[in-house]
């Protein structure tokens, strides 16, 4: 599959110098055309900023401390998106990549109509667009998601949760970017509002052809909506693997963790443990691997050296990778 | 519209209230302007000229506070305030109306200007935190916690003199009459500029700093970051996502300063000895001139009721979230 997004290196800081916290570290990830890429993680463990980092939107005092993000446009060669002008940048941004937050709630300005924040985007990216179409393409993504487009007029408070969530969704949607992230899209909503939308999201998927980063902490929903899986921890990527597989067989002690903290649906019942502890402390990260004082599994290298991700040993280890002492690695990813 | 009808209803009522106590409110202060013209001639008044004092005042026949209560009314709607004891005989609402034009030109543009550049400054200074705008706060906290008074006096202390270019008193040269002509408007034109500045520089620094504050709450809200996301410009995002909703609490600021107008910079007008409505009220309160100080604060509630009212009206405008039939 050709890639659309690659990711190499990314470290992203906050603040600078010797107090900077180092909240992604050394990310290698790849994203392939139109498919859906989880990402998954406790709070803190750098997923969000993973996602500002990539499309430049760290507030200060984040930065890119180093690292690419290379997009690959359908027509035309690749570029780093990190290297980007001010202006290429703001091009760049919603045409191409489009974001979805997690405040569902917060994410459309009060004081404006939704229609006025469907078209402002159409307006910036292509100002020779009539004022006409503009609207037509609004009242277009709005039907797309689910919306009524006689209900372009109204003001965000008039609508409930999940249609502010579906109007991000479609405003997302209204430039056909490549690449849609999905930041904790459904967090803020039910779990039937969760599927629906979600359900819906897929859908759109499928017709329109984008590829999806979706990140959350709920690695229920991811194992039945994504293609692939990326577990983060620490800032690091601890595991990536096909959904399935991660489901059936995670190898990091850490994915395990996850995956028992949530009961399954259907399948055999299993018992909920969770994982002990909190998550790590990012301004003091542990030596060594830094879920080391969590795992049961830690063992002597641990403590002391960083697991490097890469293909494990396994039989189906050439489409995963792990960063664990206890799958040790030949074949290093990045 | 239901809405709208309510606020007028409200606004009428509070009128009422605000017209009554202001009728009550100067007959409960003891003492009245008779007493306080024997006091100022030391005695040397006679029995009968004090009673034709009180025939002179209309302070003469018992009527009950009720009945003269009624008459207040009556006189009110036909917009006779009655007499001015200090400025005798001329009528209230004469003095009144040769007074507001100078406060309401001098104070009302000196607000509007200050809440104009105060409030850009404000939306610069919150947009580009961390620059060098940043080194004004300090500045503009030290002046918005001066008094305007204070900051008056040591204007004229230091600015005028018999040399210098602004007149340390005064609203115009006396030499000159009242017209529209090229001698009197330069003339009131510079002496209004010292108490002008004085308004200015300590009120502006509210502007700033509250405006400057909005913008950096609002700066970190989720829809700006999404508005950045959008790829939009820099100037739609500070201007429309973060200004606009920015200016909200400030419009409503400047609505009641508007109102305050009148009644706010009573001792600019008196520091500068300005032919203001607050130059008048000191020389009522001085004399216990009921129909003056009565005259004065009604203008003062009304014009505090109407400000209001219009904050009522451009939040409806501005914010959708307060249009509750929308």
């Amino acid at each position: 599959m050709e890639p659309v997004l690659e990711i190499r290196n990314l470290n992203v800081d906050y603040g600078l110098g010797d107090r900077a916290v180092h909240a992604v570290r050394d990310v290698n990830l790849t994203l392939h055309r139109g498919e859906v890429l989880g990402l998954a993680g406790e709070s803190g463990s750098g997923k969000s900023t993973l996602a500002y980092g990539l499309t430049r939107l760290l507030a200060p005092p984040g930065v890119i401390s180093g690292g690419e993000v290379i997009y690959h446009p359908e027509q035309g060669d690749p570029y780093d998106v990190l290297g980007l002008s001010d202006n290429a940048l703001r091009a760049f941004r919603w045409a191409e990549t489009a974001i979805v937050f997690q405040g569902a709630m917060n994410s459309l300005n009060p004081v404006h109509k939704i229609s006025t924040q469907l078209t402002d985007v159409l307006k910036a990216h292509d100002p020779k667009m009539s004022d006409h179409s503009r609207k037509a393409r609004a009242r277009e993504m709005l039907k797309l998601v689910g919306i009524s487009p006689d209900r372009m007029d109204a003001y965000p408070h008039q609508l409930s949760g999940g249609m502010r969530q579906r109007v991000m969704i479609g405003m997302a949607l209204i430039l056909q970017p490549q690449v849609v992230i999905m930041d904790e899209p459904t967090t803020a909503l039910d779990v039937v509002m969760q599927r629906q939308i979600l359900g819906q999201l897929i859908e759109l998927r499928e017709r329109l052809g984008f590829s999806v980063v979706f990140i959350t902490h709920d690695l229920s929903l991811l194992v039945e909506f994504s293609n692939r899986i990326a577990i983060m921890y620490g800032g690091r990527i601890v595991e990536e693997a096909p959904a399935a597989t991660i489901y059936r067989d995670a190898l990091h002690p850490y994915s395990r963790g996850l995956l028992s903290s949530f009961p399954a649906l259907r399948g055999a019942r299993r018992e909920l443990t969770g994982i002990p502890g909190s998550p790590p402390d990012l301004a003091g990260m542990p030596s060594g691997c830094s879920f080391h004082p969590r795992c049961p599994k830690a063992f002597e290298p641990c403590p002391t050296h960083i697991p490097v991700l890469g293909r494990p040993g396994t039989p189906d280890g050439a489409a995963r990778s792990v960063a664990c002492w206890l799958h040790p690695t030949e074949q290093p990813v990045g | 519209m239901k809405y709208f009808l309510q606020r007028i209803a409200f606004y009428l009522f509070t009128a009422w209230a605000a017209i009554t106590l202001n009728f009550f409110i100067p007959r409960l202060v003891p003492g009245d302007p008779v007493q306080s013209l024997i006091a100022k001639f030391r005695g040397q008044l006679s029995t009968e000229a004090i009673n034709s004092l009180y025939v002179l005042f209309g302070l003469d026949d018992d009527k009950g506070l009720w009945a003269q209560y009624i008459d207040y009314w009556k006189q009110l709607f036909q917009g006779d305030l009655g007499l001015s004891f200090t400025f005798f005989p001329s009528p209230v609402s004469q003095i009144i109306s040769d007074a507001l034009p100078w406060t309401v030109l001098l104070v009302g543009i000196t607000t509007v200007i200050s809440f104009l550049i105060g409030t850009s400054l404000g939306v610069l200074a919150g947009w580009r935190r961390g620059s060098w705008t940043d080194g004004l706060l300090p500045v503009t906290t030290f002046f918005s916690s001066v008094p305007y008074f204070w900051l008056g006096i040591i204007a004229i202390y230091l600015l005028t003199g018999p040399d210098s270019f602004f007149p340390s008193s005064g609203g115009f040269d006396s030499a000159l009459i009242p017209a529209w002509d090229q001698y009197f408007i330069p003339s009131a034109l510079q002496h209004s500029l010292l108490p002008a500045l004085t308004i200015l520089i300590s009120s502006v620094s509210g502007w700033i700093l509250s405006m400057r504050n909005m913008m950096v709450t609002v700066s970190s809200e989720d829809y700006i970051t999404v508005a950045h996301a959008k790829g939009l410009s820099e100037r739609r995002v500070a201007v429309s996502y973060a200004a606009r909703n920015a200016l909200l609490p400030n419009i409503s600021g400047f609505a009641l300063s508007l109102g305050f107008i009148v009644g706010g910079t009573l001792l600019v007008e008196i520091v500068f000895s300005y032919p203001g409505l607050g130059f008048i009220l000191l020389q009522a309160l001085g004399a216990k001139d009921y129909p003056l100080m009565q005259g004065i604060f009604l203008v003062i509630t009304i014009s505090v009721l109407v400000a209001n009212l219009v904050a009522d009206l451009a939040y409806l405008l501005l914010d959708p979230r307060t249009r509750k039939d929308g």
